[in-house]
């Protein structure tokens, strides 16, 4: 690679990495967007729904050609119970249009979405791992890669390498994250015929329905699950807090099977192949974990910087603005032909008066939350305590209604250690949500 | 649906295997005295196993998450990415 220097190195194709690169190119600026994967999508995956209006934002004339699998048109909340659920939901014809959401596979995604970047022209390097940021002082001024001779230098480099972030580390920006600022997630692509999932799942053509699950599946962990529709596949994970896994002593694949087994979802799946396994972190340490966010000669984007609303399951779209923020702050250091942190700081601020900021300073406290409150009783006690009085509530059975309400209640209160424990644990939850 | 075996899950993603291992166990000493063992539990790949004396590191099975990474309590993983263009390859992501 010859050392040619150029304005700015993104590290790392995901959506964020690709959003930065496109906003930069796109403004005439040099740029190499650098992956590791064969492909950018390569290593990549979620569980997945994509929004629209952040996309929308990046790519006004083309976000119409994005592949994607369906239009969601419905989500689905399961509580779930030993062998049962408590459900909730909501359809509606009006996500349809303009769409609020697909779902969509990575592998076709990130692809297509760096290929606009190198469109606008930046300069993709893939198979290719950044080991390095090279620096001079306090100042990042280029990017080491596993190439020979692959220095590489620019004025700014943009972090976008995910969740493990190596670079991010390296910089000594964040220390290594604790495994309660992380969720492993483990998901099958299922393949079976469009017809049964548009019956299953009652579809029409290109609709589609997401579900969220928690409760009972996540064998008394930190953890949510979800299954979603694709065009001809569906795709079913779930995830779990790993200082909760590391605890349990039991296999990620083990959580999956425990799934695949529920009546609520094994009358989804039958009669799928499984196409694929995978697995990724996803951060969850909230508004708390994000590290400083720029400095001289860098930004930090997307999961590398924990910006993800796991509450929500938005991360794609965090990452995707950030990576936009990133790249205009960066066209405005060439303008003032200034790559110092006084400059590049544009990007916090376009942060920190986004709905990036907002959301998540409003769940900051559900982190401390998860991690502070007995995932027996959030997962295990209180779903199964629910589930029972939901039965108890349905069923017929001669007991008379007066009655059946304070079975309901006791069910609840003692999963929930007495009336007080509940309200406490109420009040805990509610001020977790709200900032 | 029947119950997979992690060798069937593991059948389903493309692998471009290196020579070299880009996870390494620090000191197997302090395996020796880990009382845990339980990266043999929460890799998704079954990447570890404990053979009585020693931590074995099935490299190639590698998903490259990185939950070894940060869940062996100890830090006893070096942990790199494998090199450009090896390790996993998904289909549908
Ligand atoms: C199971 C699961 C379900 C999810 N569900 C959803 C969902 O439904 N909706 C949603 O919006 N979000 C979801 N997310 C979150 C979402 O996937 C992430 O927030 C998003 O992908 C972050 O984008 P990114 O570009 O920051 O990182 P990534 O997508 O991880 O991209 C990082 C890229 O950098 C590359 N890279 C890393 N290190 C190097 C290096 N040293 N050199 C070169 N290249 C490197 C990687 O190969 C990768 O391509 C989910 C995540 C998971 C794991
Ligand atoms: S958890 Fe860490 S210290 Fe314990 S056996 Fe595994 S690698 Fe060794
Ligand atoms: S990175 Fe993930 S798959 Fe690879 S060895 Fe570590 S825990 Fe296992």
């Amino acid at each position: 690679m010859a050392q040619e220097k150029f304005d700015a190195i993104v590290v790392g194709a995901g959506p964020a990495g690709s959003a930065a690169a496109y906003t930069m190119a796109k403004a005439g600026l040099s740029v190499v967007l650098l992956e590791r994967g064969e492909f950018p999508g390569a290593k990549n995956l979620f569980g997945g729904v994509l929004y629209r209006k952040q996309l929308e934002e990046i790519l006004p004339d083309k976000w119409k050609k994005a592949p994607v699998e369906r239009r969601v048109v419905e989500q689905r909340i399961w509580l779930m119970g030993e062998e049962s659920a408590v459900t909730l939901g909501h359809r509606n014809e009006a996500y349809k249009e303009p769409v609020n959401c697909w779902t969509a596979l990575r592998v076709k995604f990130d692809q297509w979405f760096a290929d606009q970047a190198v469109e606008a022209g930046a300069l993709p390097i893939y198979s290719t791992v950044a080991t390095e940021l090279i620096t001079e002082g306090d100042r990042v001024i280029g990017v080491r890669t596993d190439r020979e001779d692959g220095d590489l230098y620019a004025d700014a480099v943009i972090i976008a390498d995910g969740v493990n972030s190596l670079l991010g580390k390296s910089l000594g920006i964040h220390r290594e994250w604790k495994p309660d600022e992380v969720s492993l997630a483990v998901k099958e692509v299922i393949a079976l015929p469009r017809e049964k999932i548009e019956d299953r799942f009652n579809l029409e053509k290109d609709e589609g329905v997401t579900i969220e699950f928690f409760g009972k599946t996540s064998l008394g962990m930190a953890g949510m699950g979800f299954l979603y529709t694709n065009k001809d596949t569906l795709s079913l994970g779930i995830g779990v807090m790993v200082n909760h896994l590391k605890k349990k002593k039991i296999k990620p694949y083990e959580i999956l099977d425990h799934v695949k087994k529920h009546p609520m979802i094994r009358r989804l799946i039958e009669g799928g192949e499984v196409k694929e396994y995978s697995g990724h972190l996803i951060p969850e340490g909230g508004w708390n974990s994000v590290p400083p966010l720029s400095g001289n000669g860098w930004c930090i984007v997307g999961d590398a910087a924990q910006l993800v609303n796991f509450v929500h399951r938005e991360g794609s779209n965090l990452a995707m603005t950030s990576g936009r923020y990133a790249g205009e702050a960066v066209i405005e250091a060439k303008k003032r032909g200034d790559f110092s942190q006084e400059t590049l700081s544009l990007y916090d601020e376009k942060i920190h008066q986004s709905f990036i900021r907002k959301d998540l300073v409003k769940y900051k406290g559900m982190h401390e939350f998860l991690k502070e409150e007995d995932p027996d009783l959030l997962f295990n006690r209180l779903p199964q305590a629910a589930n029972q009085a939901l039965y108890e509530l349905f069923l017929v059975d001669g007991v008379p209604k007066g009655e059946k309400q304070k079975k309901m209640l006791n069910y609840l209160k003692e999963a929930g250690g007495g009336a007080w424990g509940l309200a406490k644990l109420g009040i805990k939850g509610w001020r977790a949500m709200n900032g | 649906m029947s119950e997979m075996k992690i060798a069937d899950r593991l059948f389903t993603i493309r692998y471009k295997v290196d020579e070299q291992s880009h996870l390494i166990i620090k000191d197997q000493e302090v395996c020796l005295r880990c009382e845990t063992k339980e990266c043999t539990h929460f890799c998704p790949a079954d990447v570890y196993e404990w053979t009585g004396e020693m931590t074995t590191v099935a490299f190639e099975n590698c998903i490259e998450c990185g939950t070894c990474r940060i869940g062996c309590p100890d830090y006893n993983i070096y942990w790199v990415y494998p090199k450009g263009g090896y390790g996993i390859t998904y289909k549908y992501g």
